[in-house]
């Protein structure tokens, strides 16, 4: 088989995991659902995996046309794949992640009655995303944009029975269309200065021919725009902790994993158009920082174990784009990729949490599992290790190396990096605060909870082992630059990526010592994060009798949490479209728009109607005589033309 | 004039009397016959095309055309009967269902 055809069956494995499990999946017994579901992710991963050789062995990047999809003069739009090595990476982490997600999901949806139809949505995601990243054009990956919302759609409003998960699906799709909107705009600016959306064509032409430095920071946060609807950046990001109604696996695929970083593979990928505005540039850099900050912030108010996750998701993305900004774009996707590990095994350990309890997530009724459930604390415990960023784990390497793009880069500054660090130092402690709240201290679960809290079955156990492992190495491939010049080795995730991204042009004048002092310096705002979260939350019994009563449940009133955006929008955009709609347009121009479209046609025809009925007298004959004129007045038309 | 021109006169003015017949006279048989002045005039003209161009085309169109107003007779006599059973009255003006 050619790696042409390859890269063509990628994506279509798991779509054809999708049409078996969508269209057969009711009449089929559990287990052929499940190997269908996980076999053909898992046989696009191997595919993946062939790919990246052929790849690593120094080949060229891979291109599979499909078929032109539109020509008219002057514009031709093919539908192709492309597969060069930021793809590669994506698509190793989209594969390699998600065909675990799938597998543990085989033991967390064990009792689920919409088995099939949670897998066929899980598949359609795979399909979906792949054809974003693989997509050689902006229309090709604007159909994998869409797509993935669709099934981030579909899973969020799952349990649809639960009136407030499926509203909580309708917002995800809702704040996307804004940044889908920010999407189309830029792509058609392209198209009309670039006269092509073909990334690499686009690349070339904005890095050779910019067009007027206005136009570039339109194009730039447009698409800033596009990526922050996706990747849940201030402003558009309120739609991810209410994603959390969805299954956990779920929560940990699409919303922490893959999808929502599909926004920074879209700065990365225009990475050429990107270098061209740097006004945009450093409005990424910053509206990245400053999503860190604020995701961080509201990390630490949550008492939902997976909304603490998911603004930590927020957080996380938030440094990806600011090293996107900074024009680090290889650090971003370092990042992404080690976020990835760290992050789905983090929700998939706080799965295993909730399926231990039957279904609790607010960690005031937790407490004190970690020796209940010793396994799920350890692999949970290492994953968060290496969230907060300390040596040696994963998260370490790839966010020092973001804050050291903040302080040394040409679009860095000492304060971004301040905000960084802020951020790191949050990170901290409000993941050790939902630890100790967790499994520390006395448990505060429920009696009926209580008795059958249990570890989780093997296909769950085994992934979390697996992402655990991938959390505390998969940093040393990406070793920071001075640590491969102290130790003499070589960083094989940045080799690979620099022939497409580049790297970061550093500012004049930082010294290499400054490095050391400032890895130092986040390594122990780390520390001083945990302990602080061991104050206040671990010594003794938690300080949790001042604080709020439980919420109702996961969808708590809006604003009661302090996230003033979900107010905002609710008390002003919300509002002032209700009374747009609901004042002016119904009561005002509705009425006179249609008196003037419709009822004002249909009167004049029952008027004309009227006089032409006249000419129906009923008289036989005087219809003899309109056909005789009828047929003088054809032939003198015929007579004086032909 | 040739015979032709007299033929296609005549076919023409055979027709006008037809169509006024249709026109003017109220008796619903009188209309019928008058309807069959009007195709036999037109039967006339292919005829007479037919002899002018000396060829078999119009006279036999007139054949087809005979039959066909032969069963058109037999519907419109049938009807006509109906109609009378019903209204009592051959009158065109009598009751005009046909009003709009």
């Amino acid at each position: 088989m050619t790696t042409t055809s390859l890269l063509t069956l990628l994506p279509l494995l798991p779509l054809f995991g999708f049409l078996i499990n969508g269209l057969l999946g009711a009449r089929l017994p559990r287990g052929v659902v499940g190997a269908v579901a996980c076999g053909l992710p898992a046989l696009a991963f191997v595919v993946t995996l062939l790919l990246f050789a052929q790849l690593t062995a120094g080949g060229a990047p891979l291109e599979a046309p499909l078929f032109t999809w539109a020509a008219t003069t002057g514009f031709q739009l093919d539908a192709a794949f492309h597969f060069d090595a930021v793809t590669a990476v994506m698509c190793l982490v989209i594969t390699g992640i998600g065909t675990l997600i799938h597998v543990y999901s085989i033991g967390y949806m064990a009792d689920d009655e919409g088995y099939a139809r949670y897998f066929a949505y899980l598949n359609l995601f795979l399909f979906f995303m792949l054809v974003l990243v693989l997509g050689s054009n902006l229309v090709v990956m604007f159909v994998g944009w869409e797509g993935v919302g669709l099934a981030s759609y579909l899973l969020i409003g799952f349990w649809f029975k639960d009136a407030a998960k499926t509203a909580a699906g309708l917002k995800a799709f809702v704040v996307n269309r804004v940044g889908d909107t920010g999407f189309l705009l830029a792509a058609f600016l392209i198209q009309f200065h670039a006269g092509t959306l073909d990334f690499a064509a686009v690349n070339a032409f904005f890095t050779a021919t910019p067009p007027s430095a206005a136009t570039m920071t339109l194009i730039g946060v447009l698409l800033l725009i596009g990526a922050c609807g996706k990747s849940a950046q201030i402003p558009l990001h309120v739609w991810l902790p209410d994603a959390m109604a969805g299954p956990t696996p779920v929560s940990a695929l699409i919303h922490a994993a893959t999808m929502v970083t599909a926004g920074v593979y879209l700065l990365a990928r225009l990475n050429g158009l990107f270098l061209a505005a740097p006004d945009a540039m450093t409005i990424v850099a910053w509206l990245g920082g400053l999503t860190a900050l604020v995701g961080a912030i509201m990390g630490v108010t949550q008492f939902n174990l997976k909304k603490v996750l998911a603004y930590s998701t927020m957080s996380q993305i938030g440094l990806m784009v600011m090293a996107c900004g900074l024009g680090a774009f290889s650090v971003g996707m370092f990042h992404l990729y080690t976020h990835a590990f760290f992050k789905a095994c983090l929700f998939l350990g706080a799965g295993a949490v909730l399926h231990a309890l039957g279904g609790e997530e607010d960690m005031r009724r937790m407490g004190g599992l970690a020796r209940r459930l010793p396994f799920t604390f350890g692999v949970f415990g290492l994953a968060t290790l290496a969230l907060c960023g300390l040596p040696p784990f994963a998260g370490f390497f790839s966010k020092d190396e973001i804050l050291w793009m903040a302080w040394s880069a040409a679009g860095g500054s000492p304060w971004l990096w301040a905000v960084g660090s802020a951020a790191s130092f949050l990170t901290a402690f409000y993941m050790f605060r939902a630890i100790f709240m967790t499994f520390f201290g006395s448990s505060r679960v429920s009696a009926e909870a209580a008795h059958h809290i249990h570890e989780p079955p093997l296909s769950m156990s085994a992934v979390l082992a697996v992402l655990a492992f991938g959390s505390v190495v998969a940093g040393f491939i990406g070793l920071p630059q001075f640590w491969r010049e102290a130790f003499g080795v070589s960083a094989p995730f940045y080799d690979f990526l620099a022939p497409v991204l580049g790297h970061a042009a550093p500012r004049e004048g930082v010294s290499h010592s400054a490095e050391w002092l400032l890895m130092l310096v986040a390594v122990g705002l780390a520390l001083a994060g945990i302990g602080l979260a061991w104050l206040r939350y671990g010594r003794g019994a938690p300080v949790l009798a001042a604080e709020a009563e439980p919420p109702p449940g996961l969808l708590q009133p809006k604003g009661a949490q302090g996230d003033w955006f979900d107010a905002f929008y609710d008390g002003v955009l919300v509002r002032f479209v209700g009374w747009l709609s609901g004042s002016v347009l119904a009561r005002g121009v509705e009425p006179a728009l249609s008196a003037g479209s419709l009822s004002g046609p249909a009167a004049g025809a029952r008027v004309l109607a009227a006089w032409f009925g006249r000419l129906q007298t009923g008289n036989l004959q005087a219809y003899v005589i309109y056909a005789l004129l009828g047929l003088v007045l054809v032939l003198g038309w015929g007579v004086a033309h032909v | 004039m040739s015979t032709y021109h007299f033929l296609v006169a005549l076919a023409v003015l055979l027709f006008a009397i037809g169509l006024l017949g249709v026109m003017v006279r109220r008796n619903l048989l009188v209309v019928v016959m008058s309807l069959e002045i009007m195709v036999n005039a037109v039967v006339l003209s292919f005829v007479a095309a037919a002899a002018h161009t000396q060829t078999l085309h119009g006279a036999a169109m007139s054949f087809f055309i005979y039959v066909a107003v032969t069963c058109e007779i037999a519907l419109a006599m049938a009807l006509l009967v109906l109609l009378v059973r019903r209204r009592g009255s051959l009158d065109l003006a009598v009751e005009q269902e046909l009003k709009g």
